[in-house]
């Protein structure tokens, strides 16, 4: 096993399919002769040729809807959006065609795509580059929407969502793109696609997470134990549509409270899901309202803010603190 | 008759007024004060000067992500100088050097790069839209200002800017479609620098201009030497001249080059080679109206050297002024401003739960 970088998994996961299947084609801006503009797809186009790593004029639209079009033909197009804050362009084919061309024809046809995409925030970049819209896509039926949160998980996510036979959009932490490395097997690997996994067990409190909010979330846990003997348990979701409520529900049944943390804006965000799917599932257990510690209803301020913007270990320790003491 | 010909206009005119070695043509050389020579060259200068500034501070990690302007300074600066004050400027991301132009403060711009929304106030008065990253998405809003200044029956026009890029974008086919449809004084300008980040020119339209993506909307179109100032004014006036009488739209495509990085977080070694950087380093913009000048008697040595400092001094107090705010505590509680023309219940609770966090932090 090697030591990679999250970057170097999508790609190895990218890798490998390619040569499994020649279905599998990549496409998107800049992501052929310059391997896209994070390197996730370094060296598809010197391995596979400019057919099977297209780099295409600037359009999401046209990514996008050419994609569907590639997927219902029976091809496997992985379209990579540059930035998440840019799928808007292509949100039409999305919304219109790419979750609905199953339903439409009657199960005729299928769109066996992935959408990748870069998302949230703590890099220092320009505006449009630090959004975290997940709920968009997790609120449309038809889709799935996946988010790693760390290398290998990444990996074995990504290689599902290119096997997956519908569409999957998959958002990539950028912050932690490079932050750390796992081992990640060169075997292949694979993880279900809606099922959530139970990063650190605990009793007496449940935190629910994703994505890069994974980290503090995980530090807010070790400092429970330390500073206040308490075991909390996380949970990283994994996969936002569809939802695996029964491993955190079950959770929440344990420990009888729950502190969601993500960076999405809080009105409507994953949360809101989340914290209904407890009420509906494990009321009768809860011993303290469910916390949500969120990014606020305020648009992505530029990166002199962002890390106020953000939520961080102390956030989540005086939210899980609170949720603790009632 | 079962087939026809039908004629369309098709074919685009290419206008350079400068040559390679700074002499004009005297058939098409524009009569022009030297006080506004003076000034195109002023601006050019400032733009590259204040780049260069800003990319050293990009690698020292005082400012983060930015786009250089570095060569297209004739196209940003030829075209804003055809506007009047009262004439909407709709920008993209690469437009710095006319934008100084047209009233938005150096300061303002490090701030915008620094990460300080504060850095997007446009001034009262200064009719021109905040950087636009989203691509080719502004160039709608330069035919809703251009119908609204028809509507009001007043005689000012809208010029927006964006890449050779955006041309593949829908909102410009839209853009330009509405603007045909409903002939308003819009002036599309595209800076066409050969490059969207790594995708060349070649790859992102079979089309032998863009120049001619105006022809199917309706809306003429002609290509100018993107490097030569004077024609790139040249044709921002005529085409402001036509707006401004009721004619609608016109589609400049100024061809130049993209000398520097995409973005100080791009490497242009991964997709282009020196050579072709080289090629058009011989054609610098700036080079070339300097040659013209001092033909002309306008510049000298000394006179370029005292235009130096002056703007050097120029950039330097910016840059001060600009660091300052920078060193001192920011305050987060401004991400809760401006969202609405008023607050609301839930946005005054998430900022006084910042508010106390941050406290707690403090204390
Ligand atoms: C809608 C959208 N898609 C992708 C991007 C990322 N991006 C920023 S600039 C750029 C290339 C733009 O090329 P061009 O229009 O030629 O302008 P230039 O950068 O050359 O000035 C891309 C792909 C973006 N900002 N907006
Ligand atoms: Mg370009």
């Amino acid at each position: 096993m090697a030591k990679m970088t999250m970057v170097q998994a999508l790609n190895l996961a990218l890798t490998q399919e390619m040569a499994e299947d020649d279905r599998v084609i990549v496409l998107g801006e800049d992501v052929g002769r310059d391997g896209g503009v994070f390197r996730v797809t370094d060296g598809l186009f010197e391995t596979y040729g400019e057919s099977r790593a297209l780099d295409t004029p600037l359009g999401e639209a046209g990514i996008v809807g050419m994609a569907i079009g590639m997927a219902i033909y029976g091809l496997r197009p992985v379209a990579e959006i540059q930035f998440s804050g840019f799928i808007y362009q292509a949100f039409h084919q999305i919304e219109q065609h790419a979750a609905r061309i199953r339903w439409r024809s009657r199960g005729r046809f299928n769109v066996p795509m992935v959408i990748r995409a870069p998302f949230a925030a703590g890099v220092r970049a320009l505006e449009h580059h630090s959004e975290s819209r997940e709920a968009y896509f997790a609120h449309t039926p038809g889709l799935k929407m996946v988010i790693p949160s760390g290398p290998r998980n990444a990996r074995a996510l990504l290689v599902s969502a290119i096997r997956d036979p519908d569409p999957v959009v998959f958002f990539e932490p950028k912050s932690i793109y490079r932050a750390f490395r796992e081992e990640v097997p060169e075997d292949e690997e694979v993880m279900e696609i809606g099922k959530s996994v139970i990063a650190r067990e605990g009793q007496d409190l449940t935190l629910i997470s994703y994505g890069a909010m994974m980290r503090p979330t995980l530090a807010a846990a070790d400092r429970l134990t330390e500073e206040d003997g308490v075991q909390a348990e996380v949970i990283d979701l994994l996969t936002l549509s569809p939802l695996d409520d029964t491993l955190f529900t079950t959770s929440v049944r344990k420990t009888g409270r729950a502190v969601i943390v993500h960076e999405a804006h809080r009105s409507f965000g994953p949360g809101a899901e989340i914290a209904s799917r407890i009420m509906e599932r494990s009321f009768w257990t809860l011993e303290a309202p469910i916390k949500r510690v969120t990014g606020y209803d305020v648009v992505v301020p530029f990166f002199a803010r962002e890390q106020a913007y953000l939520p961080d270990v102390e956030r989540v320790l005086s939210a899980a603190r609170e949720t603790l003491r009632a | 008759m079962p087939r026809e010909v039908i004629e369309i206009p098709s074919t685009i005119e290419y206008l350079t007024i400068l040559d390679q070695d700074g002499g004009a043509d005297p058939a098409l050389e524009p009569e022009l004060s030297d006080e506004f020579l003076l000034s195109l060259h002023r601006w050019m200068l400032l733009g590259r000067r204040f780049d260069e500034r800003m990319l050293r501070l990009q690698r020292q990690g005082r400012i983060g992500t930015f786009a250089p302007v570095m060569g297209q300074e004739a196209a940003n600066v030829g075209a804003a100088a055809a506007l009047r004050q009262s004439d909407w400027m709709v920008v993209a991301f690469r437009e710095a050097a006319g934008e100084l132009m047209r009233g938005r403060t150096m300061e303002d711009l490090l701030l915008y790069y620094g990460g300080y929304n504060e850095g997007g106030t446009i001034p009262e008065g200064v009719n021109n839209l905040p950087t636009s990253i989203p691509v080719g998405s502004q160039a709608l809003h330069a035919v809703g200002l251009a119908w609204g200044i028809k509507y009001r029956g007043k005689d000012d026009v809208a010029m927006v800017f964006f890449g050779d890029g955006a041309t593949s974008q829908g909102d410009f086919h839209e853009a330009l479609n509405f603007a045909g449809v409903y002939k308003v004084p819009t002036v599309f300008v595209c800076q066409n620098n050969q490059w969207a980040i790594s995708v060349p020119r070649s790859r992102q339209t079979a089309a032998l201009t863009l120049a001619q993506k105006g022809l199917a909307h309706g809306v003429p179109g002609i290509q100018v030497d993107g490097n030569d100032v004077l024609a790139v004014y040249v044709a921002a006036r005529e085409a402001i001249e036509r707006a401004r009488a009721g004619e609608g739209a016109t589609l400049i495509e100024a061809v130049t080059y993209r000398m520097s990085v995409h973005t100080t977080a791009d490497d242009p070694k991964r997709y282009r080679t020196d050579e072709e950087v080289e090629v058009w380093r011989q054609r610098d913009p700036i080079n070339r109206f300097q040659i013209y000048l001092r033909t002309k008697g306008l510049l000298d040595d000394e006179k370029l050297a005292g235009l130096e400092e002056d703007i050097d001094q120029q950039i330097r107090e910016a840059v001060e002024r600009a660091e300052k705010t920078m060193s001192e505590p920011v305050d987060p509680l401004v991400m809760f401003d401006h969202l609405y023309a008023e607050s609301y219940p839930h946005l005054v609770d998430q900022r006084r739960e910042l508010a106390d966090a941050l406290s707690d932090k403090e204390s």
